[in-house]
């Protein structure tokens, strides 16, 4: 097994490391971090599975933009988590803080 | 097996497990500084995968600017307990993060999905290649590319489609943010003397290593989205610490700034068809001086807009 493969399949373990955490955790932040994880792991299997020496220049160039439009989605993402915090008080959504803090409300 | 193989099963390792801390770690202020060390090390990968473009991107943008947004947020978020106890260190967990009763169907059903998941990719991934890359294509064409860099030429050229909608996404998340209401207010502290004799010697060093970088993408990794990241670094860093230029920052200038990228990339995209060429055509031995023209004002949109984004929403007008 080449260096390029053994990346590749540690972008696979990447995305089902995130997108467990996707749906376990409640925390939005921690939301976005895995969305965040997922897409790095993503990116690692477009370049890694290519292989070669020298890598593949147009999955580089598809990773690069990739990366700036994960910054994008993130900033946006984390002004909603704002809004949404300010409105509610919490930092989760209400179908996921009902079970959360059921019993743990704040004063 | 040779050392290298070693050396990079240790960054997989190391890589995977930084991943896991940051998700499942109790404390999220933890969680986002293991994020953003996560960000390092897949760095690492990509210069170790023979992709320092993306290495550079990712330092800059995917762990830097994307872990100071993720702090910044943190630090806004609403504390209920905070006004009483001002005194006291920051908790370790301000809110419950973990489901408390996350349902064993839903572990099953997510943890089948995955297995899935791993099964269709890694067979893929194991399968033998069934297509020989574009490499060899780039290659052949560089010549006329405009820029010796091939994945410059890939990202203003060949697939200069790509980019301009990238910029045009970047705009938009602007837009959005703006969109969700003015800024948050922020407390002015005094800076300390350390911090803005730290600036004195760091922001002119980021301007000139932000022009080098965009000069030098051309021919070697490099590029417009690394130099508009480490410009945005500054701005950063010029925010927080409150030293601020003493001029009144109007925000029409800001908006210009912001969106001179995407219109210099679509005039220049629009303005080549006039010789009967197709969109973003470029034409003939004038492909080098264009990326150069574009590649300069998207720099300037890309440090302004990652810069405001850490704003966090709407700046007031100051004029």
């Amino acid at each position: 097994m080449t260096s390029a493969a053994m990346f590749a399949l540690a972008g696979v373990g990447l995305i089902v490391i995130g997108a467990w955490s996707l749906v376990m955790r409640a925390h939005l932040i921690r939301k976005i971090l895995a969305v965040n994880i997922m897409g790095s792991g993503t990116f690692l299997i477009l370049v890694g599975a290519g292989g070669g020496s020298p890598v593949d220049p147009v999955p580089q160039a598809m990773v690069i933009t990739g990366i700036v439009v994960a910054i994008s989605a993130t900033a946006l993402a984390l002004a909603l988590v704002l809004r949404i915090a300010n409105a509610t008080g919490k930092p989760a959504l209400p179908e996921d803080f009902e079970r959360d803090l059921m019993d743990r409300e704040d004063p | 097996m040779s050392a290298g193989m070693v050396f990079d099963g240790l960054l997989v390792i190391i890589t995977l497990w930084l991943a896991w801390a940051s998700l499942a770690s109790r404390d999220l202020f933890r969680g986002i500084v293991l994020f953003i060390a996560f960000g390092l090390v897949l760095a690492m990968i990509w210069v170790r995968l023979g992709a320092p473009d993306v290495g550079l991107a990712e330092a800059a943008i995917g762990a830097g600017l994307t872990g100071a947004l993720l702090l910044a947020t943190w630090g806004r978020l609403p504390r209920p307990e905070a006004a009483e106890e001002m005194e006291r260190p920051e908790p370790t967990m301000v809110y419950p993060d973990r489901l408390n009763e996350p349902g064993i169907m839903l572990r099953i059903v997510v943890g089948s999905a995955l297995v899935a998941i791993i099964a269709a990719i890694g067979w893929v991934l194991l399968a033998p290649a069934v297509a020989p890359g574009l490499t060899d294509t780039v290659g052949e064409k560089l010549a006329v590319s405009g820029a010796e860099n091939p994945v410059t030429a890939v990202l203003l050229n060949f697939r200069g489609y790509d980019t301009l909608l990238e910029i045009a996404v970047l705009t938009a998340a602007l837009v959005g943010v703006w969109a969700l209401g003015p800024a948050p207010k922020v407390a002015h502290a005094t800076p300390s003397p350390v911090l803005l004799g730290l600036n004195a010697t760091l922001l002119p060093l980021l301007v000139i290593i932000c022009a080098y970088l965009l000069w030098v993408g051309k021919a070697y990794p490099g590029g417009a989205f690394q130099a508009g990241a480490v410009l945005a670094a500054a701005g950063v860093l010029l925010i927080l610490s409150g030293g601020r230029p003493k001029i009144p920052m109007s925000l029409k200038p800001l908006r210009w700034a912001a969106v001179v990228g995407l219109a210099v990339f679509l005039g220049v995209a629009l303005a080549v068809m006039f010789g009967g060429r197709h969109f973003l055509e470029y034409p003939d031995g004038m492909a080098g001086g264009l990326i150069l023209f574009i590649e300069i004002a998207a720099t300037i949109s890309i440090a302004v807009i990652l810069a405001l984004m850490f704003v966090g929403g709407r700046p007031e007008d100051e004029s």
